[in-house]
């Protein structure tokens, strides 16, 4: 049960999910082809959402896709990597002041449908950081033999690094409460595969982490841009960079009123 | 190779590793632009301490006195990290200027809007 999984309890936490300001972000690389339906998807999930894209530098018509499907659109100058473009997101909550951000992937990985799970316990106030899992409960997940493993490796050593049982620490399909989105609006890794680090960070500035069941579809369009030797050296990155996090202060402070 | 050669090197090699872990725990070195330098650190320490390793290595590219091998290796490895900083900084300076040209047209584009009230 991914209740066992609440380590300890978020401070203060929104009570009643009526009149609470609700964000999409959805970073995004040349995704013309699967913007639109991922946009329309979530607001027929939850009509409460605003969705903001961000767009990557993408060389193709995803800005205009996602504006013309009705979303707030930033438009990076330049390619910064997902955790870039998730933290200009947060950013963009944090100034709008949303109590709750979602991050969606634009390429349709991700079912809004299921975004009332993933909302819940922020909403319940007991969590700041909400991971859709791909692994507990109903387990359909299909992907790559090694890449099944490496996951799987990944929950080990983080799991023993943060002290919680967790079964999938590099789903991007998260949700983010106030505390969070104050503190990773300012810090937040950068680059790619950033989501295994933001889970260290969460659990050492003292954000609360809870995992919940999400199934995964295939993408709607493309291919997986992790290659194999792409994949180990980001494999190798993020273990450093998990390693070094844990002799790390956070960068700053949470305040409650934050 | 001397046993002192060996030790030298290897504290060096260590001495490297700790600084660049301090950098990178109080966050003065980004994990990407660390990685390169920690594996310079890890493959001197290695050959200074495994010296049968070394001596092979330096006999097979025919280097008679194996701790010049060690000094080949770690100015390879210096150059290696030059390389990836001119890399860095043709991207940075590139996207440097694609910020200043942004900002110039987001400046006018605010002007524009500004007189228009």
């Amino acid at each position: 049960m991914p209740e066992q999984l609440v380590a300890r309890t978020a401070q203060g936490g929104e009570h009643g999910a009526v009149g609470l300001r609700k964000i999409a972000i959805v970073p995004a690389l040349n995704e013309e082809r699967s913007i639109a339906a991922v946009i329309a998807e979530i607001r027929a999930a939850d009509p409460e959402f605003d969705v903001v894209v961000i767009d990557d530098g993408s060389t193709d018509r995803t800005a205009a896709r996602a504006a013309e499907e009705g979303a707030r659109v930033l438009t990076l100058p330049f390619n910064l990597g997902i955790g870039g473009a998730v933290q200009t997101g947060l950013q963009y909550a944090r100034e709008h002041d949303f109590a709750i951000a979602v991050q969606v992937d634009a390429d349709g990985q991700h079912d809004p449908t299921q975004l009332p799970q993933l909302l819940a316990p922020i909403v319940a106030g007991e969590a700041d950081v909400v991971v859709g899992s791909r692994f507990l409960g109903e387990r359909n997940y299909k992907a790559p033999f090694v890449r099944r493993v490496g996951i799987r490796v990944f929950a080990a050593i983080i799991s023993a690094v943060v002290g919680q049982p967790l079964t999938d620490t590099s789903s991007s399909f998260r949700a983010y409460g106030r505390r969070a989105i104050a503190y990773f609006s300012r810090d937040y890794p950068h680059g790619f595969v950033e989501s295994v680090e933001a889970t260290v960070i969460a659990s050492r500035c003292g954000l609360t982490l809870k995992e919940v069941p999400v199934v995964m579809r295939q993408r709607l369009m493309g291919q997986s841009s992790l290659t194999l030797p792409v994949s180990i050296y980001y494999s190798i990155k993020v273990l450093v960079a998990v390693f070094v996090g844990i002799f790390r202060r956070s960068a700053y402070e949470l305040k409650e009123d934050s | 190779m001397t046993l002192r050669v060996s030790i030298f090197a290897a504290i060096a090699a260590l001495i490297l590793l700790a600084v660049v872990f301090e950098l990178m725990r109080s966050r003065r070195l980004q994990e990407r632009y660390a990685l390169l330098w920690l594996l310079t650190g890890l493959v001197v320490f290695v050959l200074a301490v495994w010296r049968g390793l070394l001596g092979w290595a330096s006999n097979t590219v025919g280097i008679a006195y194996p701790p010049s091998a060690l000094f080949v290796l770690a100015s390879f490895f210096v150059l290696m990290v030059l390389l990836h900083y001119s890399t860095v900084i043709s991207r940075l300076s590139e996207q440097n200027t694609a910020l200043a040209q942004r900002l110039a047209l987001l400046e006018h584009e605010l002007e524009q809007t500004r007189s228009r009230d």
